[in-house]
């Protein structure tokens, strides 16, 4: 049972890791990718109808770490208490920056909101995750510096993937680049954990760049997503053997009692999630455009 | 000044502020989807414009309650650590319910709404917003289940010193949440209510377009529904604290000694004979304890502490609560008796009905800290202390640093989010379609 719930968790934080992963990327490039008011809302969009859905997957696995592993929970976010509190900052700015921006005059201050509350947390969850495996600064660095870079690749990968016309061209420039940074990075990060997923996912990074500049967008998103799980498994099967220092899962779990009805419950929830999750991507898999020009729908009266 | 204190503060002032976006969230997304199911039944223009109007507003202030909801969940972990540990096993359970059960579901439907409408069949586009707003009513009823754990803690034992969870059934059917949950979406609903009577009151003081009487009688018919429902379950809250929390009820009431048939105090020095006693018991003679006698008692049973709340806000807070809530319900009945069979809103009515909105807000607020507050020294009602319950290894330069992060931010954002509502209300609905193929692509519910 316990087993079970580190897993299940590990699968929401990978979950998380992967959606929020690339909707970070996206919030950060959108700037770079656009050249004018259209074009950054043509990126923008991409997400818009996913973040907040895609956040929840943090919220669930920080909710199911506290049912399943409350000491582990209490002690992981008490010990980073100021990182988790710039982390939340940087949630809170991007939110409101990504629903207000068509609501006001000049988006200027919610396009700033949404760049800085995209690097921040994309930042420092690597910060936290590696200081919780090696508890020194410059490896804490170093993993923000690897999750902010590979967050910018799979932002870049997916921007490609989902846009038309100058935007998506610019974002497979951009990805690109992201890449040349990303790889060396990763090499520096993730040798040290030294297992296979780890390495795998090195050579996944590789694989990307190789099919984004082929302009194989869609299997390129699918190795930028395979390096964010491959990643986040490796760093769980590190915190298998010590979730926080000093504490084991066992002395962290929840009684079997609780642990059983979770489970009944997630095993009854979750299929649900994921099906549902999947129909928005589904609803939403043309690329989207630029407006068209004016003229164009007219007469169609709006549904 | 200790990291307690401000932990306290920090906890006060962000739940506060995330709940004063929380009852518009859950009240104005079923009224925007019942507008949209109006629309879809009737074909009226007039619905689905207020359905866009309402629900731009309501998407301004949903933002605020998911942003700020999110530090709520980390809260727990970041300054209440021994607290998190105590309880994790009974108290988590419910809260990942949430987010399983209600967060997914209302995120995601509502970004399929907020986008979907030029992609989705429209039933299916439809089902989207009742899909949101239903999550958003299951969400209120777990975490207030977790709320009501701490005040009457049912199925559970403490082992090793923590709580272990027996039966969820029993904590999710926890009498105090069965009463706290009606009155609590309830209390949403008068909000919600209260804020479309508002905007309405607004437009009708402008202009004579039925559309906006429309949406004013259906929002005082909401209203006054919802506030049946809280005075009702308010009556039984009252009575479950009579048997629950005698300490909070005692607090309320001023009442310092155990008294048979005791009195309501209206304000202090206006008694009414024999009403608390006929509230909390339903008998005029029935004793209800005091709080000098239950802090002698408490002593005997948990050894010497103060174990009274702050008398003064418990004593005040319910007062405020119920005048300014029921003031508010009270201007629903009388503007719908004024406006029956057509008549039109005076503009008397139209001018008071803005008061509908700060009113039933503050009475919310009040009733958390009669709740939140009256709990005091308490986190769980007689297991577990406040001063116990705070991180041991957070210090008082964090707390000091987050809270005064977050207290700017929460202020920055008051304000934009203010500007922003006001600014939408003004401009009022859109009555011209789309002209251009850019307004088609981007609806002002998008980005
Ligand atoms: C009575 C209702 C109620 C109460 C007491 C609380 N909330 Fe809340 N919460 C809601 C009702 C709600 C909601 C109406 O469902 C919100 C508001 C906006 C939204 O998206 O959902 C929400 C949002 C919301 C979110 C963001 C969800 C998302 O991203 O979609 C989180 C993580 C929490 N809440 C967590 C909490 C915690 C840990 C609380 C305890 C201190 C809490 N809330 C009190
Ligand atoms: C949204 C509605 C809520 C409001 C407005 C609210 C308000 C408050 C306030 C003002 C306090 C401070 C009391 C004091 O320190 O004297 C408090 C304490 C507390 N509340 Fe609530 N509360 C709400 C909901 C909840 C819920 C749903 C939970 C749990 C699920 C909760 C858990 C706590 C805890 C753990 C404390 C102890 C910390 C402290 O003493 O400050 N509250 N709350
Ligand atoms: C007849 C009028 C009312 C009575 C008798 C009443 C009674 C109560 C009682 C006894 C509590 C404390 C429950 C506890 O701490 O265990 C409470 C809490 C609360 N009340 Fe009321 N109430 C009334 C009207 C209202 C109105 C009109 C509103 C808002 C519009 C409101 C909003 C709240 C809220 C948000 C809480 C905190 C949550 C809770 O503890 O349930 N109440 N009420």
């Amino acid at each position: 049972m316990i087993e079970l719930w580190f897993v299940i968790i590990a699968f929401l934080w990978t979950g998380y890791f992967v959606l929020e992963g690339f909707d970070f990327g996206v919030g950060m490039l959108a700037p770079i990718v656009s050249r004018n008011a259209e074009e950054r809302r043509q990126s923008l969009e991409t997400i818009g109808p996913v973040w907040d859905g895609n956040e929840v997957w943090l919220i669930t696995a920080v909710g199911a770490m506290f049912a399943a592993f409350p000491a582990w929970y209490a002690g992981v976010f008490s010990t980073f208490y100021l990182p988790v509190t710039l982390v939340l900052v940087g949630l809170i700015v991007r939110g409101v920056g990504l629903e207000w921006r068509g609501k006001v005059a000049d988006p200027r201050w919610c396009d700033l909101g949404i760049v800085v509350g995209s690097a921040l947390p994309a930042f420092l969850w690597g910060a936290v995750f590696a200081d919780l495996l090696y508890d020194s600064l410059p490896a804490a660095l170093l993993g923000g510096a690897f999750t902010l870079a590979v967050c910018a690749l799979h932002g870049a990968v997916f921007l490609a993937l989902k846009t038309t016309g100058p935007v998506r061209r610019r974002a497979r420039v951009t990805a690109l680049a992201a890449s040349g940074v990303a790889i060396p990075v990763a090499v520096a990060a993730l040798s040290g954990l030294g297992s296979l997923p780890a390495l795998a996912s090195m050579a996944s990074l590789a694989a990307a760049t190789a099919l984004i500049w082929r302009r194989r967008e869609g299997w390129a998103f699918a190795a930028t997503a395979g390096a964010v799980v491959l990643t986040t498994l490796a760093v769980f099967m590190e915190l298998r053997l010590q979730p926080l220092p000093g504490l084991t899962l066992a002395e962290a779990a929840s009684g079997p009692y609780t642990l059983t009805m979770l489970s009944w419950i997630g095993l009854i929830t979750l299929p649900f999630v994921l099906v549902y999750q999947g129909w928005t991507y589904w609803v939403f898999r043309k690329r989207v455009r630029t407006a068209i020009p004016i003229g164009y729908v007219a007469g169609a009266p709006p549904r | 000044m200790d990291a307690l204190d401000l932990a306290r503060w920090q906890f006060g002032v962000t739940t506060v502020y995330h709940f004063l976006f929380v009852p518009l969230t859950i009240g104005l997304g079923i009224f925007v989807a019942g507008l949209q199911t109006a629309w879809h039944r009737t074909g009226k223009d007039q619905y689905l414009k207020l359905t866009k109007f309402f629900g731009k507003l309501f998407l301004i202030n949903f933002a605020m309650g998911v942003v700020t909801g999110i530090v709520q969940e980390f809260q727990f972990g970041m300054n209440w650590s021994e607290y998190s540990t105590f309880v994790g096993d009974v108290f988590g359970a419910p809260l990942a319910m949430e987010a399983l059960l209600a967060f997914f579901m209302e995120s995601t439907f509502l970004g399929l709404w907020i986008f979907g409408w030029e992609r989705l069949p429209k039933k299916a586009h439809l089902a989207c917003i009742w899909a949101a707003a239903i999550g958003s009513n299951l969400s209120a009823y777990f975490i207030l289940a977790a709320n009501a754990w701490m005040k009457h803690p049912v199925g559970y034992e403490v082992v090793d010193g923590k709580a272990r969870m027996t039966d969820l059934w029993a904590v999710l059917t926890n009498s105090t949440a069965l009463a706290q949950v009606p009155h609590v979406i309830g209390a949403a609903f008068v909000v919600a209510g209260g804020f479309v009577l508002a905007v309405s009151g607004y437009w009708l003081l402008k202009t004579r377009a039925p559309m906006w009487r429309s949406a004013a009688r259906a929002a005082l018919v909401m209203t006054a529904i919802a506030g049946a429902v809280v005075a009702g379950t308010g009556d039984t809250s009252a009575r479950l604290m009579y048997e629950q929390q005698p300490m909070k009820l005692a607090s309320a009431e001023g009442l310092e000694r155990d008294t048979t048939g005791a009195a309501f105090s209206v304000v202090p020095g206006i008694e009414i004979p024999r009403l608390l006693s006929l509230l909390s018991d339903h008998d005029p003679d029935a004793a209800v304890q005091g709080t000098e006698d239950l802090q002698r008692r408490f002593e005997q049973q948990f050894g010497p502490a103060d174990y009274r709340p702050d008398q003064p806000v418990v004593f005040w807070s319910f007062r405020v609560m119920i005048v300014f809530g029921m003031a508010t319900v009270g201007l629903s009945v009388l503007g719908l008796w004024l406006t029956r069979r057509r008549r039109e809103f005076p503009s008397w009515l139209s001018r008071a009905l803005l008061l509908a909105l700060p009113l039933p807000l503050v009475a919310v607020i009040s009733g958390w800290l009669l709740s939140e507050i009256g709990r005091q020294p308490w986190t769980v009602a007689g297991e577990l202390l406040t001063a116990s319950s705070v991180s041991p290894g957070v210090s008082l330069a964090e707390v000091a640093t987050s809270l005064t992060i977050f207290t700017l931010l929460y202020g920055a954002l008051a304000v934009a989010e203010g500007v922003l509502l006001t600014r939408h209300v003004r401009k009022g609905v859109e009555e011209r379609e789309p002209a251009t193929a850019a307004e088609r692509l981007e609806p002002s519910l998008m980005y």
